[in-house]
């Protein structure tokens, strides 16, 4: 009996040393990146920083300011920010719509070249987008010399990098519906074929609200990926007025004038605030979709 | 409502699923399609529901070809193995869907859903999700779903595979009576031999997408035409015994091999006699112990208690191995000495390349 006490005792000593040692690494692994955001918050209310220690002018620690933030009476501020709204949201409903409109077709139906499509995707998938860069931009070209759909689509247009930005996440995108449509049973959509509804609405009312958790998680990469696009949007506009965040941050960067870092880590914290605020009030969900989709009956 | 199969056939590429398949079912009729599985009779049943496009053949109901009519013009219900509830809706919605894609008016869905589900058994249960009920009541579910649209056929596909053994013989009753009850012409499909013989009117007994029999229960089970349907109706099976030569010896019949001399009744020891070397059947309940000790002698090889009965395979001297049934109080144990008496009224005998029955053309 005392034996066993003692081992009772032994094992949870070690138990308590051994998960503490976990956390123990666990912050020592994410203080870099912790670091890093205390700079951004203290650089953004201080004049200059050394290390995380803010300073004024003279070099004395303090020097606490709201000058970094003037930027958001800039009317111009606003006008990136919901373009980069924009892109992002053109993302989501655009990819969202086609890669499980695609991804369904993929999934359930038998067409000539079923099979040279799906390995298309995934060679364009494996594609870096900065080799496009140069075709991109003679087909913007093309597109701005249309009437009508060119201001809206062409060369220097917020519509002109959505749709660049959609086309080069579509074969992900498209990869991902498919898998999940897969995995829904085939016996769901005979059911439903013969209880009365068209193919559409099989994928409408039947297929698509089972595999809610997958498009939500499409939803929230496509967003992200569009929201922090710097390289397509930095390429195919010119001026600030159609650009984005990112491109703005960079343009706050001047070649003939000193940067001002703080501004810069102002406007990048300003970036970051709605995708904060998102993971604060979605992290539950987004963990479920982490660990594995539907459950039967959800 | 009629259903008629001519000539059916589903291929896909060089991969044959369905070949040649021609049957009628009479309306109101209970139909089961018998086969292992991978044999095409789940095939056959998509083919009927309009799933599947028959490579060749027609489908005709009620003497109309309907190869052509989608499945939701062909006013049919079906029940699958996987229950295929739709997850995302509850009970009440799972079963009022066929009639909202009617266009049924919201009041008449209503009182159609609660009549239905009161029938199956779950009026209570209208506001869950699927995914809060057991198999037995999803189940129920899924057959209230295929009723409430007053199909004029009835489909299922292995609908009782999932459920655990004691609710599948509850369920298997229910879904006879109700088919009874409401006379809806039903097709069945299934691997299980004891569902197919106790609900169906008739069974289509299929493999390798081919149809062996199409005939009642009793006649499937008292005159198999085949070697395979020999095998494949009955529980536990016929025992099947090579090498077997029927001979006249003055007025009487003599089916023997080496381990056994049977005396065969006349109207079935002639069509097979001259035949050479023949296959023996015969049923497990049709071998008895022989109380005068004259029969053919064996060796106990194995027993397993049923609980009613116990099946005991019995070694006979060359290498043929039989079943048979036996009283448990009997307390057979491998290694006894046992004497068999062979019921040949009922014995059978088949062709060995043919396969055919050389009784029963």
């Amino acid at each position: 009996m005392a034996v066993w006490v003692e081992t009772e005792r032994a094992s949870g000593l070690s138990r308590r040393v051994r998960s503490s040692l976990a956390y123990v690494l666990l912050v020592i692994s994410v203080v870099p990146i912790l670091v890093g955001y205390a700079w951004l918050l203290i650089a953004t209310f201080s004049y200059r920083t050394e290390g995380l220690l803010p300073k004024d002018a003279e070099g004395n620690v303090g020097g606490w300011t709201l000058a970094n933030w003037a930027f958001v009476t800039d009317p111009l501020i606003w006008r990136v920010t919901l373009n980069s709204l924009l892109i992002a949201l053109a993302m989501v409903v655009g990819v969202g719509l086609a890669s499980s409109l695609a991804g369904y077709a993929l999934s359930r139906m038998n067409f000539a070249g079923r099979r040279g499509v799906l390995s298309m995707t995934l060679i364009l998938h494996a594609f870096p987008s900065v080799t496009l860069l140069i075709s991109i931009f003679f087909v913007l070209q093309a597109i701005s010399a249309l009437p009508g759909i060119g201001d809206i689509f062409g060369y220097n247009t917020v519509g002109g990098v959505a749709l660049v930005m959609v086309s080069l996440d579509l074969p992900l995108g498209i990869w991902l519906m498919k898998g999940f449509f897969d995995n829904i049973s085939w016996d769901m959509e005979r059911a439903a074929l013969i209880d009365g509804a068209s193919r559409f609405r099989v994928w409408w009312e039947i297929i698509m609200p089972q595999i809610r958790p997958g498009l939500a998680a499409l939803a929230v990469f496509t967003f992200l990926t569009g929201w922090s696009a710097y390289l397509i949007p930095a390429t195919f506009t010119i001026g600030t007025k159609v650009s984005n965040l990112p491109v703005y941050i960079n343009y706050l960067m001047s070649e003939t004038s000193p940067t001002n870092w703080n501004q810069i880590a102002a406007v990048g914290l300003f970036q970051m605030i709605p995708i904060l605020v998102f993971f604060f009030f979605t992290q539950e969900k987004l963990l479920n979709i982490y660990s594995g989709g539907t459950k039967g009956g959800v | 409502m009629r259903v008629e199969l001519r000539h059916l056939s589903k291929r896909w590429g060089n991969v044959v699923g369905v070949d040649n398949i021609s049957l009628e079912v009479k309306d109101g009729e209970f139909v089961a399609l018998l086969g292992p599985s991978g044999c095409g009779k789940t095939t056959t049943l998509l083919m009927i529901a309009g799933i599947y496009k028959p490579t060749s053949g027609e489908i005709l109901f009620d003497g109309r070809v309907v190869n052509h009519i989608p499945p939701k013009d062909r006013n049919i219900g079906m029940v699958f193995q996987s229950y295929a509830l739709y997850p995302h809706m509850t009970v009440f919605e799972n079963i009022a869907y066929p009639l909202k894609l009617q266009k049924v008016p919201k009041e008449e869905q209503r009182r159609r859903v609660q009549h239905v589900a009161d029938m199956m058994g779950i009026g209570h249960l209208l506001d869950r999700k699927p995914g809060q009920l057991s198999g037995g009541q999803q189940q129920r579910v899924a057959l209230g779903r295929a009723l409430v649209k007053d199909p004029k056929l009835l489909l299922f596909d292995e609908p009782l595979s999932n459920l655990d053994a004691r609710l599948r013989l509850t369920m298997r009753g229910e879904i006879k009576r109700r088919q009874m009850e409401l006379g809806i012409t039903s097709i069945y499909v299934t691997h299980d031999q004891v569902e197919a013989m106790t609900m169906a009117d008739r069974i289509a007994v299929i493999k390798d997408g081919k149809l062996q029999a199409y005939d009642t229960p009793d006649e499937l089970y008292e005159r198999p035409r085949t070697l395979f349907i020999a095998g494949f109706i009955g529980n536990p099976p016929m025992n099947l015994i090579k090498n077997v030569e029927v001979v006249v010896e003055g007025e009487r019949y003599i089916a023997r091999n080496e381990a056994f001399c049977l005396e065969v009744p006349a109207e079935r020891g002639k069509k097979v006699v001259g035949q050479g070397k023949v296959i023996l059947g015969i049923r497990p309940e049709d071998i008895s112990l022989a109380d005068d000790g004259e029969g053919v002698r064996g060796e106990v090889y194995v027993v397993e208690p049923l609980g009613r009965d116990d099946l005991v395979n019995v070694q006979l001297p060359g290498d043929t191995f039989v079943h048979f049934l036996a009283d448990p109080a009997l307390r057979l144990k491998p290694g006894m000495p046992v004497t068999l008496r062979f019921n040949t009224e009922k014995a059978q005998f088949f062709d060995p390349h043919t396969e055919r029955s050389l009784l029963w053309q």
